[in-house]
């Protein structure tokens, strides 16, 4: 299908895409990587009056080292996650994750900003961005501010981000030497998870020191399994104490509280075992 | 808007719409309709084409996206009446049926081979997994896949190819 018309504008840097933002209104909608975007126009499911393509934007692309933390511009390409080396070393709970994101065709167009903008409670960037306690640094006409993951996600398809804001970067702390795991159960190739965990531990002689843990689509947002986390700390590395923390996962009697359960199991046994 | 893009070697400089799909740009406009399109989702992966080397849906991407940029499609892959040759695993491992996912096919295992020259039966699997083939099982498309793998291996390819890299350069 042919999208509805909308007039196209390409800013040379963040402030004036702000800018444009602004000037165009709340029918404008900022266009990343535009790999949810484009069919969502193609469908007509949503006909905004400007899109306003941060495409050119480089300054929003790569991953840097910040010392505690790394930095990941919002426009840095799934592909990119994938290949970097810092995340592999020092965020690898992320890289596990883009890894299982929709098709190589699409990661290598579909942006991390991107998707954590888009919040669709189905997308798999959410729940690790929550569970590493990520960090929004968000761009607006007031100039910078930055929002926790834990505040970022309000609802289905809905941010903290106001209209005349843009994701910039996004800080996720160093989780070093921790291992991890995503997973997620969905039925064929390229479908968005039914329900899926990401979850990152660390171990220190054979004991479980920390552990993040994410799950993916049970609710509007991604969900963060704190009592699971809490229940492992200070436990031995084994299936027993695992099995025991992911019963945690949700007090719930539906399909999804079940999977979320199970799922959780499988995701820690997996990061553990490695 | 005013675009220039270049599409398998030839630079074209055009004025769009701007919601125009760099699918219906390359078919309507350009005549290349090697690159087909099998669905309205994103999903089925038939008009896959390389962006500045890397694969892409291009019903996912406006044409204004591709400004400046370089595309190559199914059609530009041939050398002197040559196929590439993954086009030749596909047609020596009858790796096709009705041939319409082929041009998306094609473009996606050139993309996987760049990044794994010589992958198993799973690592095909899961980088054709943006491309959907509703006749052949995939059975024989992996099987050409890696037989492209083969041809393709330094050392196998016609005798211009075959120089060694320090030779090249004419040092």
């Amino acid at each position: 299908m042919i999208p509805a018309e909308f007039k196209y504008l390409v800013p040379s840097t963040v402030d004036e895409a702000v800018r444009m933002l602004a000037e165009e209104g709340e029918d404008a909608k900022v266009l990343a990587g535009g790999q949810s975007l484009v069919p969502v126009l193609r469908m007509r499911l949503a006909a905004p009056t400007a899109l306003i393509d941060i495409g050119g934007l480089t300054e929003l692309t790569g991953v840097r080292d910040e010392g505690d933390s790394l930095l990941i511009g919002a426009m840095t390409t799934h592909y990119e996650v994938q290949r970097d080396h810092l995340v592999q070393d020092h965020a690898l709970l992320l890289k596990l994750v883009t890894d299982t994101v929709a098709d190589p065709q699409v990661r290598h167009r579909g942006t991390f900003g991107g998707s954590l903008c888009h919040a669709d409670p189905a997308g798999d960037l959410l729940a690790p961005a929550l569970a590493l306690d990520a960090v929004m640094i968000i761009a607006g006409p007031g100039g910078r501010r930055e929002v926790p993951a834990a505040d970022f996600f309000v609802d289905y398809f809905t941010t903290a981000l106001a209209p005349d804001e843009i994701l910039v970067d996004v800080r996720v702390p160093k989780h070093t030497g921790w291992s991890a795991h995503y997973e997620k159960l969905n039925r064929v190739a390229q479908a968005w998870s039914i329900v899926a965990v990401a979850a990152a531990v660390q171990v220190r002689d054979g004991t479980i020191t920390a552990a993040r843990i994410g799950l993916t689509n049970v609710g509007s947002g991604p969900v963060r399994a704190a009592d699971v986390e809490s229940a492992l700390v200070g436990q031995p590395a084994t299936a027993e104490s695992i099995s025991s923390a992911a019963v945690r996962a949700s007090s719930g009697d539906g399909y999804k509280d079940n999977l979320a359960r199970v799922l959780t199991g499988r995701a820690l046994t997996a990061a553990v075992t490695g | 808007m005013h675009i220039s893009v270049n599409v398998d070697g030839v630079t074209y400089a055009d004025e769009v719409e701007p919601r125009l799909l760099l699918v219906h740009y390359l078919r309507e406009r350009l005549g290349k309709t090697g690159t087909v399109v099998g669905c309205d989702t994103g999903n089925c992966g038939a008009c896959t084409v390389h962006l500045d080397g890397h694969s892409i849906k291009s019903c996912s991407l406006f044409a204004v996206q591709a400004n400046g940029r370089e595309i190559t499609t199914i059609e530009g892959l041939a050398r002197d009446g040559k196929l590439h040759p993954v086009q030749q695993a596909f047609h020596s491992n009858h790796a096709l049926q009705c041939g319409f996912c082929t041009p998306g096919m094609i473009m996606q295992a050139i993309d996987l081979l760049a990044d794994e020259p010589d992958p198993d039966d799973e690592t095909v699997r899961k980088g054709l997994e943006g491309n959907l083939c509703r006749c052949t099982g995939y059975q024989n498309i992996v099987r050409a896949v890696q037989d492209a793998a083969q041809r393709m291996k330094p050392g196998a390819g016609p005798e211009i190819e075959q120089r060694t890299p320090h030779a090249v350069g004419g040092e």
